[in-house]
């Protein structure tokens, strides 16, 4: 069975998918084959969750043919492609949260009989844990454990299904580096071991660094099929596009000296510790750090959502920010990283959502809606974001579409200086890319932009300075030509360059 | 571009055909007399409904209003026999009882919303505890048995209940006003916009520079007003308050709000379905008292058929809006 690599375990051929008139596939084949990491890219809307939720069992194809170990094949379900070997994990995670890890990774398949065998499961999870070189306690709950140990957790629940063919959507997507390293190495011993591996990934390095072979999905075509090489990331890149990706950063500007933002000695309990820095009218100032070095908890107690210590000024003012409200008084804004959970009110419409923050501007007593709509007018020219309908609601947009909508909600009570976290997570090149355009369009306005990122290149092909933080403290600043990679990330893990 | 799809309009729908048909089994159903009965009735509910539809929408929920109620007219009854002496059967005297009442409402809604909002209690606990309180509050200050508004004083608030323009009686237009003032809060406001920004999401609310805890707290303060309003109309119609006053009110009352189409875990507040959901309730009991076709007895048991009904109509809408 090792040996017969030319049979593909699960695959598709020619398949199709309409919802309603809207055709969304067209004649997609793609073969996975065991042993083999196969990355499957494109943008927002390419097709990739639909094909995922094909090969998952959650979809059936409206024409063409799913083939199992080569036979035409229906899943009635994703629990039955599940007993078929079929596994997915899927980005929004399926955990229950008041449950332990352990009752997470046993769910539905519990060990015992009537009595439950908590021992087995307890022991079964903390072995694959170990695995994974995690350090998660299997009696923890689901509730009490950060965002990548989630994820951690849904990697050993799928490791548990004896998977036969893996669906990986966005893995790494919240995970820390080392935590990239532990899924890395597990993703060599499956494949290893036969197991045939679909990987979406918006990261073009990871996918160049972990695929076997790369499809690339435009517009619901498969545009591209390389095999490991054969597709530099520049080159995915513009497969994905349909076009040249020259000057994917704009062009860096000129701050002012004057400072917008002085911060002297901020402390956030527990999480920061004396942090200083100053931010320069017109500059784009990145903060770097791994997940968990407390950027996003500094730029919570920047603006009054965590308590916080410190002194701040507001060009050259003192302020003091207790609540987020007097932040907003001084024009500093916060935009979340957290879209769905903070960011945006998925059940309602765009109006709603955009006019939330500053719903003061738009009449004393009676809320005006006309102006309300004049500004979404507004908002989706200035931001291009692409709603089918008006009325729609904010979840039913795409993540692109999304991020721009919060954008322009934050952007809405017009503040002088903006703290952005990450601000491209979960989303497609082409949309990228726009936001870059409008965080340099806003520092341009001489306004002044912090941007927390996760994402390396997008740290350095954004910013004009960069702070790096560790363990809740700045390790070091670097700019210009010093700010590399290699530096950044030695900030953050804290190795010093003589060292290295 | 809003659409009218039959689930907006099921509870209206509901309306209508109850109305037609009370008319078809009893000609006295649409007698000018039987409609004031049922709207004035429908006015105490109505009013906490209202009040009670914005606590739930910012994802709250209140079970003491029954009780509040019946503490609030016990004390405002206490209150102006205690004034009587040295005012006199004047109407001074009542305006004091109405002060009381709606000034105690007042603060039993900022106690109920600071429980929640400060010493951040579930809303649910916190209102079975004041239930229970304010009911065993009227008990003892009735010692078990009645508190009766004195006979002179009783006869002059008498018209506040079964008084009006007309047949139009002051509890139907105040029901009426407060029922628009609310409807227009939740649609126009910025702090209806608000409040269903905080049932939607709460964290969302407080990245958007809401004051959650101000809004959540003022709902139980406008909810707790309301209930003090209530009772200044509800006192002229009996003149008394015991331990069974205002029982079961809190369970209409979320009632009405749910069958008005107000999700009960929050973010989304219709303050006229509210309306029609009260008036379908109060017309079930009507209908059911005018007709011998079922026995009233059976009441409770139609109004809980059409309570899960409503939320499984519900249900499916948003079903539909998935696709």
């Amino acid at each position: 069975m090792d040996s017969g690599r030319t049979m593909t375990v699960l695959a598709l051929r020619n398949v199709s998918k309409s919802f309603g008139p809207i055709e969304v596939l067209h004649g997609v084949d793609l073969g996975l084959e065991p042993g083999e990491v196969h990355a499957l890219i494109g943008e927002n809307g390419a097709g990739k969750s639909t094909i995922m939720k094909i090969l998952g069992g959650f979809l059936d194809p409206t024409s063409g043919e799913l083939l199992l170990d080569g036979q035409p094949h229906r899943f009635a379900s994703g629990p039955q492609a599940e007993a078929a070997g079929v596994v997915v994990i899927h980005q929004e995670f399926n955990l229950a949260a008041d449950l332990s890890v352990a009752a997470n990774v046993f769910l539905g398949r519990e060990a015992g009989g009537f009595r439950l065998d908590h021992r087995a499961m307890r022991a079964g999870t903390a072995a694959l844990l170990d695995q994974l070189h995690s350090p998660i306690d299997p009696d923890a709950l689901i509730r009490d454990l950060s965002v990548p140990d989630r994820q951690m957790v849904e990697i050993a629940k799928a490791l548990s299904r004896k998977a036969r063919v893996l669906i990986m959507d966005e893995p790494s997507a919240v995970l820390t580096h080392r935590e990239v390293g532990a899924l890395y190495e597990q993703i060599d011993r499956l494949r290893a071991q036969g197991v045939a591996i679909l990987y979406c990934s918006h990261r073009l390095d990871e996918v160049a660094h972990l695929a076997d072979r790369i499809t690339v999905l435009r517009d619901g075509r498969v545009v591209r099929q390389a095999l490991r090489g054969e597709l530099d990331e520049s080159g995915m890149a513009t497969a994905m596009v349909g076009r040249e990706l020259q000057d994917f950063y704009p062009p860096k500007g000129q701050p002012d000296a004057a400072p917008a933002l002085e911060v002297q000695d901020l402390t956030v309990p527990g999480e920061v510790h004396g942090v200083s820095f100053t931010l320069r009218k017109g500059e784009v100032l990145g903060i770097a750090g791994l997940v968990g070095s407390g950027r996003t908890e500094l730029a919570e107690g920047l603006v009054g959502l965590r308590p916080s210590h410190g002194e701040i000024r507001v060009n050259g003012q003192p302020t003091r920010v207790r609540e987020l409200r007097d932040a907003f008084a001084v024009g500093l804004a916060y935009l979340t990283e957290d879209r769905k959970e903070a960011g945006l009110l998925l059940e309602k419409p765009l109006r709603e959502n955009l006019t939330l923050a500053a719903l003061e501007r738009f009449g004393r007593v009676r809320i005006d809606n006309r102006a309300e709509d004049a500004a979404l007018d507004r908002a989706t020219a200035e931001f291009d974001i692409r709603a089918p309908r008006r009325d729609m609601l904010a979840g039913r947009l795409s993540g692109g579409n999304q991020q721009k909508l919060l954008l322009a909600k934050v952007m809405l009570p017009d503040p002088r200086i903006i703290i952005i976290d990450e601000p491209t997570r979960g989303i497609d090149v082409g949309t990228k890319r726009q936001i870059y355009a409008f965080i340099r369009k806003l520092a341009s306005e001489g306004r002044s932009i912090i941007v927390i990122s996760s994402e390396m290149t997008e740290v350095i092909g954004l910013s004009d300075r960069v702070l790096v933080m560790r363990e809740g403290r700045i390790a070091g600043e670097v700019a210009g030509a010093a700010m590399t990679e290699e530096n950044i990330v030695r900030l953050a893990m804290g190795v010093s360059s003589e060292a290295a | 571009m809003r659409r009218l799809n039959l689930h907006t309009l099921g509870p209206i729908v509901a309306l209508i055909a109850l109305v037609i048909l009370g008319a078809m089994l009893n000609p006295a159903f649409l007698a000018p007399a039987n409609i004031t009965n049922v709207l004035a009735r429908s006015a105490f509910i109505g009013m906490i409904a209202v009040g009670m539809t914005f606590v739930i929408t910012s994802g709250g929920l209140d079970l003491s209003v029954g009780s509040m109620a019946a503490f609030l007219a016990g004390v405002a009854i206490m209150a102006m026999n205690a004034v009587a002496p040295a005012l006199g059967v004047h109407w001074g005297t009542i305006l004091i009882g109405m002060g009381v009442a709606l000034l105690g409402g007042l603060a039993a809604g900022w106690l109920n919303g600071a429980l929640v909002t400060k010493a951040r209690i579930e809303p649910f606990i916190v209102t079975l505890g004041t239930m229970g309180i304010f009911r065993s509050l009227v008990t003892w200050l009735a010692d078990g048995g009645t508190l009766s508004l004195q006979s002179g004083l009783r006869t002059l608030y008498r018209p506040v209940y079964y008084g009006g323009i007309g047949w139009i009686t002051w509890p139907i237009i105040t029901f009426a006003v407060v029922a628009i003032i609310g409807e227009w809060m939740m649609r126009h406001s910025r702090f209806g916009r608000h409040v269903e920004a905080i049932g939607s999401n709460e964290r969302v609310a407080r990245y958007s520079a809401i004051d959650v805890n101000r809004v959540k707290l003022m709902t139980y303060v406008l909810l707790g007003l309301l209930v003090g309003l209530a009772v200044v109309l509800y006192v002229p119609r009996l003149g008394s308050a015991s331990g069974s006053t205002g029982v079961l009110w809190e369970l209409e009352a979320i009632a009405a709000v749910i069958i008005g189409g107000t999700a009960l875990k929050g973010g989304t507040g219709r303050v006229w379905g509210t309306v029609v959901g009260v008036l379908i309730l109060s017309l079930i009991d009507n209908i059911l008292n005018l007709a011998d076709l079922v026995s009233p007895y059976l009441n409770g048991a139609i109004q809980g058929v059409i309570i899960v009904l409503a939320v499984v109509l519900q249900r499916e809408k948003s079903a539909a809006d998935e696709r």
